[in-house]
């Protein structure tokens, strides 16, 4: 419809003179201290939710903590001319438990659930990415069926968290249609998991050397009939949201990422995907039984919020496909073997160091472990995507609308649980 | 005896907005959750329908916030600057053969100069939270109201050319069945800049929840609250008979009783178009809103206009 860079909305920015701002040399004096240095300007912003903040025409306004787009307890101080963002800057630290740091304190067992809360939207990840490492470092054999079962949730999971990043695109922009639709996939995908674990939020289903529980019965039948139905409904979600010509207008050439800049800030996952970056870790350094489904990686072309978007949308899809042929190859596996042999209570590696990795939802989630041989680890480390994710912020947003920088925050996907840790 | 008048009608019309805002609710909790696959109210009632007996006492008994920074007198009473257009635009609706609550010769005038009043309310209301997302939205809704203004004008002008008279009474008492497809083109700017001037998505960019939480609204609660929720099912509920009237005809395909339950019944399918586009579009940005208006509906409202014109030369 129109390019957002070229049309600054006058209307408003000359309301704003109409109103009352007052002129620049009075407004400079108190603005001089209070715009140019952030920390003056947080100060002046701790007492209340927003407070007006002027230098000329520029207004700060605080989105969040608490505020229905940021997607978590995530700031972000955005500095306005008219509507326009001339600077937009992502405080974190509002969700910061040092779970890192409280992983020194636990076995290697008991660090499981917490990682359970790095990210929410996405836990089997964290569960998995940081069993891996645990593997890595005990050097511990996962049992086939284990492997498939591990592929198989996560492949679910990556539908549930894709669905939650695009209904919330849908919300973000308004539409709230969409948002309900894509819940209800993701409502079905969480039933599904409450069936094999227990849990619709904080599975702590993938452990060390295997998974909790085996599948139970009848529980192949429903994921099947599940994928069965699921690309129809992202096809139909597809033509709901990113077909209208409104929420066209409003992700298309919005937000746009540079190949070599993803690529230069880390940013992984659908987000550089979007922007053309082929890399997928399921494909480029295999792990697990990855390398035995036939599946493709969606790519996106321009790298604006709707490519971003429907890359996500199309991975659901790819998803659907490696389950269906995971759950074929699990048939022929035996049944009940989900655990390695031989696993000890008190799990103690030798004394050393792993990382590894795996795809998220939301790029390559790494988990660095350092044992010093007792039965705690010494230190841990996550490497959360959507940390890296959410750095490009700023240069993303500059020059848009207040409208659009809910719609690229909510394109980058951030989890604030794995943001702060 | 036209303060009293004035004073009967003033009740009567606050007492049919908010009768119309109750029903207006449950109706659109009902469409929308049919729109997205739910269920909506239904302990409350048959299907529901008694759900606002429940909410309307809680918004009374809710405790009225004033904010500690806010501008007191004009936070107030802004609300109320906002509803009382839209209740007093509901004067010049021709709901009988020939008879209006004010029959004036500017009804047309006056039906679409009065609601404009409210923006001011807007404004106050979102200068006086003293809270920037507020005041965002504030100038937000002015720019978007005065905008909107200008088709939806134009579109309505089309049927005074038609008719030869501002007097809403006399339009309807020439108004001709021929006359739905002629100035059809004008009542989808009209439909489109009415949703735009009561704030209703896709044009919701004033109270857009996922930026601004509720904009202008965002800092009041309880009653003060519920009157700008009022106000904008009132200003829906008077756009819809206004539009029924002038571009459907009205009362006029029925005699008697059965032309007004017409009326009402074309009036119910205008504010269901206005729930859908609402539950189905996602929000336009504020620049897109306003290429929206001056480069596609206001050269349409004059096309519509053009044909007005013409098919005029022959009657």
């Amino acid at each position: 419809m129109i390019e957002p860079r070229e049309t600054p909305d006058e209307t408003v920015e000359t309301a704003v003179d109409a109103v009352g701002v007052p002129d620049s040399a009075a407004a400079a004096d108190d603005a001089a201290v209070a715009v140019t240095d952030p920390v003056a300007v947080e100060a002046s912003l701790a007492g209340s939710v927003s407070v007006l903040e002027r230098e000329g025409d520029r207004l700060v306004v605080n989105i969040g903590p608490s505020h229905p787009s940021t997607h978590g307890v995530c700031r972000v101080l955005v500095e306005l001319d008219g509507e326009i963002i001339t600077n937009a800057e992502p405080i974190i630290g509002h969700l910061h438990r040092g779970i890192e740091k409280i992983a020194e304190n636990r076995t290697y067992l008991q660090v499981v659930p917490l990682t359970d809360r790095l990210d929410y939207v996405g836990s089997m990840y964290a569960n998995w990415a940081y069993c891996r490492a645990v593997e890595r470092l005990a050097g511990i054999r996962v049992p086939e069926r284990a492997e498939y079962i591990r592929v198989i949730v996560c492949e679910l999971q990556r539908i549930a968290s894709h669905m939650m990043s695009i209904g919330s695109t849908g919300a973000d922009t308004g539409a709230t249609t969409a948002f309900m639709y894509s819940f209800w996939q993701r409502e079905q995908v969480v039933d599904l998991f409450e069936q094999l674990c227990g849990a619709r939020l904080t599975y702590n289903y993938v452990r060390p050397g295997g998974v909790a529980f085996d599948i139970p019965e009848g529980w192949v039948d429903r994921c099947r009939a599940f994928i069965a139905k699921h690309p129809d409904a992202m096809l139909e979600i597809d033509r709901l949201l990113f077909g209208n010509v409104i929420c066209r207008a409003r992700t298309k050439g919005i937000g746009v990422l540079d190949p070599d800049d993803a690529v230069a800030w880390g940013v992984t996952g659908p987000t550089a995907r979007g922007s053309g970056v082929d890399w997928d870790l399921r494909r480029d350094d295999p792990y697990s039984v990855y390398p035995r489904f036939d599946f493709d990686v969606p790519l996106g072309e321009r790298g604006d919020c709707y490519d971003r978007g429907r890359v996500r949308l199309f991975e659901c899809i790819e998803s659907c496909r490696i389950i269906g042929q995971a759950l074929d190859q699990l048939a022929e596996l035996e049944p009940g073997v989900i655990k390695a042999d031989g696993l000890p209570r008190l799990l103690a590696p030798r004394p050393g160091d792993a990382y590894d990795h795996i795809e998220s939802a939301r790029g390559s989630l790494g988990v660095y472990l350092v044992s010093d041989g007792s039965v705690r680890p010494y230190r841990m480390k996550v490497r959360s995507p959507a940390f890296s994710n959410l750095a490009i912020l700023p240069m993303l947003a500059k020059g848009h609308t207040l409208s659009d920088l809910v719609v690229i925050l909510g394109s980058l996907d951030p989890v604030f649980g794995e943001v702060d840790r | 005896m036209t303060f009293v008048w004035g004073l009967l009608y003033g009740v009567g019309a606050v007492v049919l907005i908010a009768g119309g805002a109750v029903i207006g609710v449950w109706w659109e909790r009902k469409v929308s959750a049919r729109i997205q696959m739910r269920l909506g109210p239904q302990q409350i009632g048959p299907a529901g329908s008694l759900q606002m007996i429940a909410d309307v006492p809680k918004l009374l008994f809710k405790e009225d916030v004033l904010p500690t920074a806010a501008d007191k007198p004009i936070f107030r009473y802004a609300p109320l600057v906002v509803f009382a257009p839209i209740a007093a635009s509901m004067a010049v609706i021709p709901f009988w053969n020939g008879w209006a609550p004010l029959d004036s010769t500017v009804g047309i005038l006056f039906f679409l100069a009065v609601p404009s009043i409210g923006v001011i309310g807007i404004l106050l209301s979102g200068w006086a939270s003293h809270n920037t997302l507020a005041t965002i939205g504030g100038l937000r809704a002015a720019a978007q109201m005065v905008s909107y203004e200008v088709p939806r004008s134009l579109a309505v002008l089309s049927v005074v050319v038609l008719a030869g008279s501002l007097r809403p009474t006399e339009i309807m008492g020439a108004w001709q069945w021929w006359w739905v497809p002629v100035t059809f083109l004008g009542f989808v700017v009209y439909l489109v800049s009415s949703i735009a001037e009561m704030n209703r998505g896709p044009f919701d960019l004033p109270e857009a929840e996922s930026e601004l939480v509720a904009g202008y609204f965002a800092d009041y609660s309880g009653m003060r609250w519920a009157v700008f929720m009022m106000a904008e099912y009132g200003a829906m509920i008077v756009a819809a008979l206004f539009g029924a009237a002038m571009f459907f005809g009205g009362f006029n395909w029925l005699p008697g009783v059965g032309g007004l339950a017409v009326f009402i019944g074309i009036a119910t399918v205008i504010i269901t178009a206005i729930m859908w586009a609402k539950w189905t579009f996602p929000r336009l940005r504020q620049d897109q809103l306003m290429t929206f208006c001056w480069t596609v509906l206001t050269p349409m409202a004059i096309v519509q206009l053009v044909i007005a014109g013409v098919v005029s030369l022959w009657l």
